[in-house]
């Protein structure tokens, strides 16, 4: 309880002096999680709708996957990725080890069949029939599409939320393909770590306590979003 | 503007079982045809096929004279509204659930807002034009749908037992009114229902659907006999209600 509350005074000492380190390290994590979440969402969403709206072989082998990878644990995305982008990789012409990039990547593949996952069962949820009305209304495919996603939001707001808890939490990834280079890859997670391995848990503490705060205003922002919407329920 | 809609030789099999097989069928325009039939009949599949919703897997479906294929599907369908027994709105307010479809078929914002108003007001439901579709009585919402489905000024409207599940003054009131307006447009209707007492409010020619085909089509009262067309057979406790007027 000691470190916890020496924890949460240091965390405001260190944001109210601004701490350069800090605040680089808080920026980072803001940065990486949200571009991985909107990469997720794009490769999320479409996927899915499809799944979610089609019938072909191998649909159900496909659904198993998502469900699967909803599932991933970070440290194997880690690994997969770490060997998709070291020098002898596929990707490693490209130099994208230790950096932001690939924590990004990283992160966007443990993301995606989350919020692919959570999108096709918001569509799914959908009541049949609506989907027809939507037809009958005499829709585009385009029209179609973008109707049903408005009908479903709500379910693809959850989508983005587990999507962005998904990556904001993960260590294991952001670890080994961004190596926690301080003042580089170094975000939240990392840094607790390293601190923790250090010895350091006042700092460690203060460092969760400020990924906690992080947290909570994002999914906040997307739950009132949510709950906005879902008022007249 | 009313249209004439035909199939011909259609077949439908779902699961390997047929669940329509209708050799000719003809909706001429500016006709009200009552659908009726026991449950599985096939008459909710019909609409649907008709609507344009669903591709039969053999048969030919003409609008106007005018083959329907892929090519055309969607410029077909923009001439029909269809009104389920749910009423299916968007997550929405009313007004937008009005206008959206609209905007959906090209017409632009000045015009979609006047007819939405228009129908809006034709309906009595110009109260409730801010109000949100989740939040309306099913009554409301009906209300909602129909003004959305005849906003839309299709040249057929096709109706899946449109009235099913709401209360009974609230059903008579809505008949009567959508009876004066498709008699007023002499819009060509099709409409699904189970309850007979629906029938006379709109029209007196009915088809009868048994087995996926028409197997009986003409008045009313050759088909359910004369106390078919007295609403007070169905509804003997109201004075006010009217016999049924019937487009002959």
């Amino acid at each position: 309880m000691n470190i916890f509350t020496e924890g949460l005074q240091s965390a405001f000492q260190m944001l109210r002096s601004l701490d350069p380190d800090v605040l680089s390290i808080t920026w980072r994590t803001i940065h990486v999680s949200t571009v991985a979440t909107f990469i997720s969402i794009l490769i999320g969403i479409p996927i899915g709708t499809i799944l979610a709206l089609t019938r072909f072989r191998g649909r159900g082998v496909l659904v198993s996957l998502i469900n699967f990878g909803m599932g991933l644990p970070p440290v194997v995305v880690g690994l997969a990725t770490w060997l998709m982008l070291t020098r002898y990789g596929p990707l490693g012409m490209f130099n994208l080890l230790y950096t932001p990039t690939a924590i990004i990547m990283a992160q966007a593949v443990i993301a995606s069949p989350i919020v692919a996952g959570f999108s096709l069962a918001a569509i799914q949820s959908l009541n049949p029939k609506m989907l027809l009305q939507i037809q009958a209304l005499g829709t585009t495919r385009f029209q179609y599409l973008m109707l049903l996603l408005w009908e479903a939001r709500l379910g693809i707001l959850s989508a983005v939320i587990a999507g962005f808890g998904g990556v904001i939490s993960e260590v294991g990834a952001s670890m080994m393909v961004g190596g926690n280079i301080r003042g580089y890859t170094r975000v939240l997670t990392t840094a607790t770590v390293l601190e923790v391995s250090k010895g350091k848990f006042e700092l460690a503490t203060a460092l969760s306590i400020i990924l906690l705060a992080l947290t909570f205003v994002i999914v906040s922002l997307l739950s009132f979003l949510q709950q906005r919407k879902s008022a007249f329920r | 503007m009313t249209a004439e809609l035909s199939i011909t030789q259609l077949k439908l099999r779902r699961s390997g079982r047929e669940i329509l097989d209708i050799d000719r069928f003809v909706l001429d325009s500016g006709e009200i045809l009552a659908v009726i039939g026991p449950n599985g009949a096939g008459k909710s599949t019909l609409l649907q096929v008709l609507a344009l919703l669903l591709v039969p897997d053999t048969g030919i479906i003409e609008l106007n004279g005018e083959m329907i294929v892929n090519g055309n599907r969607l410029a077909a369908r923009r001439k029909l509204a269809v009104v389920f027994q749910e009423s299916l709105l968007l997550d929405t307010t009313v007004q937008k659930n009005i206008e959206i479809p609209l905007r959906i078929r090209g017409v632009g914002r000045t015009e979609a807002i006047r007819r939405t108003r228009e129908w809006m007001a034709r309906l009595g439901i110009t109260h409730l034009s801010g109000r949100r579709a989740r939040s309306l009585s099913g009554g409301e919402s009906q209300r909602t749908s129909i003004a959305r489905a005849l906003a839309m000024q299709p040249e057929i409207l096709l109706m899946d037992e449109p009235f099913s599940a709401l209360d009974y003054p609230t059903r008579k009131s809505l008949l009567a009114e959508l009876g004066d307006i498709l008699h007023t447009t002499r819009m060509t209707t099709i409409f699904v229902t189970h309850d007979f007492s629906e029938i006379p409010a709109l029209t007196r020619q009915v088809a009868v659907m048994f087995d996926g085909r028409i197997i009986k089509r003409g008045n009313i009262q050759d088909i359910l006999g004369e106390t078919a067309v007295s609403v007070r057979s169905w509804a003997p406790w109201d004075e006010d209600m009217e016999d049924g007027r019937g487009a002959g």
